[in-house]
């Protein structure tokens, strides 16, 4: 699994830091997404395939 | 199952639908999915149709939900510019107006079809009238306030119709916002926010006319001149944006046998209407087991969370020993609003409090912290000109069992940590 992040679509939400907080962060200054892990262990690939599908911006793009 | 019954069908290729669709593959559904949409487009989204999109910001391609291959990899049966026009819950069977009325015998079917705009009597065809819910509208919209040096009169100051009269602003147009409601987004924000909210509008150059309904839009040869108020006020205006509110898109479900109709799809907690038939996204009216009462949410984010809660459920009911048990859906809503440079937060439900507990940080008025909810319990929070990680903080305000006075006694801290 493969993660890119569109910081230009990312509103801020911070369900993906809910979801998976040990792939995702926001910044402190706008809450734009930070991607902590590109590649997660494939513990963590369910609930960063749910990030993705709930992102209210669709600013995740999962590669499998 | 024989093999004609391999299919789940998902009416209504946006936000919600999608969200279905990808659920069903990812967990494991290896039958046919017809993704059902009567729009032209592949799924968009719609948030930035009032924001980036008119503003020019983004051009409209960008809105697309999954880009082309992301979309083929998914496998879908995908019928666009095609309308579901009828729903049989006993043979589960859907009908479609192709051109040939194809029928479609499903296992399971969700039900993601939306809302439409509401519109005011009368202003059908009448130039320069807009409402804003597709990407044409945004579009068509777009194409008047390219050209600088408009007056747009905005009908109705709920969310949409205040992020649309920022937009217009920020576009240098003329902008009068006319509502019903005492302060802009009243409803949903309360009248002390919605206070504040009217005084960020003022300082941007909006006129307001609060607390006033609109008795007619009027026209010179099939082309709009203003908006007539009830108390006797003309609006001069070049484009009328009407924005009051939506009606669930149901027409396709209506029938001897159909389900609870009122207000959207009516659901139950696991977000099924029928056997074999759940609700997502805007058009679903479900049972909140945690509110303890129906509720339909017109955000974004439930969209999403909903459209995969309904896959799950459905796949849980067609094969339980497969995908296991049903689960019920207990989000916490979540939304946000941008308005000027203002970012607007909420967890949970604010609409319908009984009692709000403002929170000011320091001098700028735009800064706080909101409760919402009573008499005894917080239903909601709000959150303006936070930090995200101070606004998230807020969430379990809004999701704990704890008492209203102890949600207040725990606000201050929890902004300051
Ligand atoms: C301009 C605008 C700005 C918004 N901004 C925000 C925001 O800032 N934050 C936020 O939280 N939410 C926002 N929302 C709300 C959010 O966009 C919706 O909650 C979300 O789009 C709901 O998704 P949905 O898939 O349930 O419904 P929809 O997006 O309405 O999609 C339903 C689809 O089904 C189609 N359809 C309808 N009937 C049929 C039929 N019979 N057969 C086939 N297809 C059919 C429709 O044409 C449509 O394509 C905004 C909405 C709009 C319009
Ligand atoms: S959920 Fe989406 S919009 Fe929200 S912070 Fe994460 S990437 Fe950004």
């Amino acid at each position: 699994m493969n993660i890119t992040v569109d910081e230009a679509k990312c509103c801020g939400a911070g369900q993906c830091v809910l979801v998976a907080p040990d792939v995702f962060d926001q910044r402190d200054e706008d809450g734009i997404v930070v991607l902590l892990d590109a590649t997660p262990e494939a513990g963590l690939h369910a609930a960063v395939r749910d990030a993705a599908t709930i992102c209210p911006a669709a600013a995740i793009q999962v590669h499998e | 199952m024989s093999a004609a019954r391999q299919r789940i069908a998902v009416i209504g290729a946006s936000a919600a639908g999608l969200a279905a669709a990808e659920g069903l593959r990812r967990l494991g559904w290896d039958g046919v999915i017809t993704l059902v949409g009567d729009e032209p487009h592949p799924p968009y989204d719609r948030p930035p149709l009032s924001k980036q999109v008119l503003s020019g910001a983004w051009p409209p391609e960008r809105t697309t939900l999954r880009d082309p291959g992301r979309l083929a990899a998914l496998g879908l049966d995908l019928r666009l510019g095609t309308r579901a026009v009828a729903y049989d819950p006993a043979l589960r069977h859907v009908t479609l107006d192709d051109g040939e009325r194809t029928v479609l015998e499903c296992a399971g079917v969700v039900a993601a079809t939306g809302v439409r705009a509401r519109t005011l009597p009368g202003t059908e065809g009448v130039e320069g009238v807009h409402v804003l819910r597709t990407l044409r509208d945004a579009l068509a919209l777009r194409r008047r306030l390219a050209e600088p040096g408009r007056r747009l009169a905005v009908v109705g100051s709920g969310v949409l119709g205040a992020e649309v009269a920022a937009a217009a602003r920020g576009l240098g147009h003329r902008v009068a916002l006319v509502g019903a409601q005492d302060t802009p987004m009243e409803r949903v924000l309360g009248r002390e926010v919605g206070a504040l909210l009217a005084e960020v509008h003022r300082a941007h150059g909006v006129t307001l006319y609060p607390g006033r309904t609109v008795t007619a839009i009027a026209a010179d040869g099939g082309r709009a001149r203003g908006v007539e108020l009830a108390d006797g006020t003309f609006v001069e205006a070049d484009d009328v944006l009407v924005a009051i509110g939506s009606e669930p898109a149901v027409d396709w479900l209506r029938g001897p046998a159909a389900p609870d109709l009122s207000d959207g799809l009516g659901c139950d907690r696991y977000c099924a209407a029928a056997p074999g038939l759940y609700g997502a996204g805007d058009v679903a009216r479900w049972y909140h087991p945690g509110l303890g009462r129906h509720i339909r949410i017109e955000h974004r984010m439930n969209a999403g969370e909903q459209g995969l809660a309904a896959a799950r459920n459905l796949l849980a009911e067609l094969d339980g020993e497969r995908f296991g048990e049903r689960r019920p859906f207990e989000p916490v809503p979540y939304f946000w609003s941008d308005q000027y440079d203002l970012k607007l937060h909420a967890y949970g439900v604010l609409a319908g409090a009984v009692r709000t507990e403002v929170l000011r940080l320091g001098e700028d008025p735009l800064r706080l912290a909101a409760l919402y909810g009573g008499p005894d319990r917080v239903t909601g929070v709000l959150g303006i000109g936070l930090t995200p990680r101070q606004a998230r903080s807020l969430r379990p305000l809004a999701a704990g069992p704890g008492t209203w006075e102890e949600a207040v006694a725990r606000l201050g801290e929890t902004v300051a940590a």
